[in-house]
């Protein structure tokens, strides 16, 4: 009989006896999980179609020119065929080194990080703030924290909208700044502004999310560390410090990854506030669509080489955080 | 409790000593009750305005209000919600809008409770490498997939198709959700299937009639999540989707700028009509949202 749980035995696979020939192990093998391999076909079926397949294509077509005037495709009745040629890693090296990298590539690259530290950063303080504000007893605790969640409740396609009227020139928020004697920056059209505003916005999308992963992890921190801590004359700043920071430290560790990724790879905010208006404040993913789709001729190559690069780059920051966090003796759940 | 309720002395003598009252654990000063309750007030008024700004411009009838809101007091109007309710695409966009969220809940909730099953409970080999590819592919930037995916769904056919957007929508959701599914599957205990096992149940059906109604809150969590993230998506939704009468909302919305580039109070309007629902939607779910997803990152 085909026993699936071994878990539950406390059976490992290190555990069989001496290994039999490939054949054999096979064929046990198939016999034993040919459920478990019935039951994620569908997702594997699906994502190798939608995304491994995707993926090696949009890798093969980086190592091509390939953009919309070249790709086969159907006008009417008329079908022409692709004439777009193998490259090789010509478009890397140009991306990377070629004569306006640094404003097509680099400024973008050194924006990106200076998005995602600032973003991460700002959402995790103000939303430790918040938790740590909204953990204490009070009255209309609750009713705090329902207004507080209501930028994450909002669709984000929404919410931003909300802000582009608000930030357009003569929007309120000029017309408070100009009320108080302050200068009104062009919001929507300096670049320095620009930026400012993507990272405001984002700022207030995001810290509700923040708030309440970490206010429950402090919900989780055991009251009685705090008691011994103040009976040893700890005071507030050292029971922060030595209570509460260390045991938010597994949640803090996924939380910041996260939300480090979901930064990075920002798309619905900057399209939305700015469309095609702002190609300085673009972040590498929003400049990367900008290529695809938002110009024409649309150069599929390009775009899909930055796609590359962004993804290879998210993934040397993952394993080096993993690694960090593993040598300060922490587990991270991937 | 006990550590600093030191209330006897000043009781007895209470003429002695001016009724210095010891602080409880949790109880903070008159100052510091005040200074909490601003800061939260002010962060409420931060994330309220906003969302209530769009509501009040929403009011406004004439398209350059948002220039003068002083002026929308005097002539408040519902006339804009009449107008995109009547004569915008407003019911299209509704319709595949909810086509699309529902498939995608549907079928995303269905593909990643039988994986999140399988990797709960049976040991195959290759699991650990499974789930960290369900790990990866939430990384992948939008960037990366979209100029492929768009040849491979016109090759398909399926471009500007209802199943095309909620299929590329399942490989965005349907990682995370079965990540989340598995950490509520490992919750329930194993003797259960083992019972449902000796009393003849094949493993199929071991699932389907003691696992999944055990385990309806993680489903439901794993269809909230589905829903509210197809609901919210932007960049495949614009590129896929060409025609005005299939746009979801996120893409509707954006065309009232990009076209007329001036119906601002119809857009507002709509966004307040978009937003009432999805966000009560959300309130009621938002604690076991936020559970699920916290669990799902640290259990692993």
């Amino acid at each position: 009989m085909t026993v699936a749980i071994d878990r539950a035995t406390g059976e490992r696979r290190g555990d069989r006896a001496p290994r039999p020939g490939l054949g054999r192990r096979l064929k046990q093998s198939y016999h034993k999980h040919w459920y478990a391999y019935a039951m994620i076909a569908p997702v594997a079926i699906v994502l190798g179609a939608l995304v491994v397949y995707p993926l090696v294509y949009g890798f093969y077509l980086t190592l091509t020119d390939a953009n919309s005037l070249n790709t086969a495709r159907t006008i009417g009745v008329n079908h022409i065929d692709a004439t777009y040629q193998f490259v090789g890693l010509d478009n890397y090296k140009d991306i990377l080194f070629g004569e306006t990298a640094y404003d097509r590539f680099w400024s973008h690259f050194l924006w990106t990080i200076a998005w995602t530290v600032l973003c991460v950063g700002l959402h995790y303080t103000l939303g430790l703030g918040l938790a740590l504000l909204l953990n204490q007893k009070f009255r209309g605790r609750t009713f705090y924290r329902m207004i507080l969640v209501l930028p994450w409740a909002v669709p984000t396609f929404v919410t931003v909208f909300g802000w582009r009227f608000m930030l357009a020139d003569g929007g309120a928020i000029n017309a408070a700044l100009d009320w108080l004697g302050l200068p009104t920056p062009a919001w929507l059209e300096d670049t320095f502004w620009q930026r400012f505003a993507a990272i405001m916005v984002n700022t207030w999308c995001g810290v509700p999310f923040m708030m309440l992963s970490l206010l429950g992890g402090l919900q989780a921190i055991d009251t009685s560390l705090y008691e011994a801590a103040e009976m040893d004359g700890a005071t507030a700043w050292q029971r922060f410090r030595y209570v509460t920071l260390p045991g938010l430290r597994s949640v803090s560790s996924t939380v910041v990854l996260l939300g480090v990724i979901w930064t990075f790879n920002q798309f619905a905010i900057i399209f939305l506030l700015f469309g095609k208006t702002a190609p300085d404040a673009q972040i590498l993913v929003t400049w990367a669509y900008f290529l695809g789709f938002g110009q024409q001729p649309r150069d599929f190559a390009q775009s899909a080489a930055y796609g590359i690069l962004l993804l290879a780059i998210l993934i040397v920051f993952t394993s080096f955080y993993r690694r960090w966090l593993n040598r300060n003796d922490q587990q991270l759940a991937i | 409790m006990s550590t600093t309720t030191v209330e006897t002395p000043a009781a007895q003598a209470p003429e002695a000593t001016p009724r210095r009252r010891t602080r409880r654990r949790g109880e903070r000063g008159p100052l510091a009750t005040v200074a909490s309750h601003a800061l939260l007030t002010v962060a409420s008024l931060i994330a309220l305005f906003p969302v209530a700004w769009l509501f009040f411009l929403s009011l406004g009838p004439d398209k350059d209000d948002y220039l003068h809101p002083g002026q929308i007091w005097h002539k408040m109007t519902f006339d804009n919600y009449a107008f995109v309710l009547q004569h915008t695409d407003f019911f299209d966009w509704l319709k595949s809008s909810l086509i699309i969220t529902l498939g995608t809940t549907a079928i995303g909730v269905i593909l990643a409770a039988t994986s999140g099953y399988a990797v709960s409970r049976m040991c195959f080999p290759g699991y650990r490498k499974f789930m960290w590819v369900l790990l990866v592919t939430q990384m992948f930037p939008v960037a990366v997939l979209i100029v492929p995916m768009y040849q491979i769904l016109s090759d398909l056919g399926l471009i500007d198709t209802y199943i095309g957007l909620i299929l590329v929508y399942c490989t965005t959701v349907v990682p995370y959700s079965a990540w989340l599914l598995k950490g509520y599957f490992d919750t329930i205990p194993f003797e259960i299937d083992e019972a449902g096992r000796v009393d003849g149940l094949t493993p199929f059906g071991t699932f389907v009639r003691l696992i999944l109604p055990l385990a309806r809150p993680g489903l439901a969590v794993a269809a909230f999540y589905n829903f509210l993230t197809a609901f919210g998506e932007v960049a495949f939704a614009s590129t896929f989707m060409l025609s005005s009468d299939k746009y979801t909302f996120a893409v509707g919305l954006q065309s009232f700028i990009s076209e007329h580039d001036a119906q601002r109070n119809l857009m507002a309007a709509t966004a307040v009509l978009v937003a009432i629902p999805v966000s009560a939607f959300f309130y009621l779910v938002q604690k076991n949202l936020v559970t699920g997803l916290t669990a799902g990152g640290t259990k692993g």
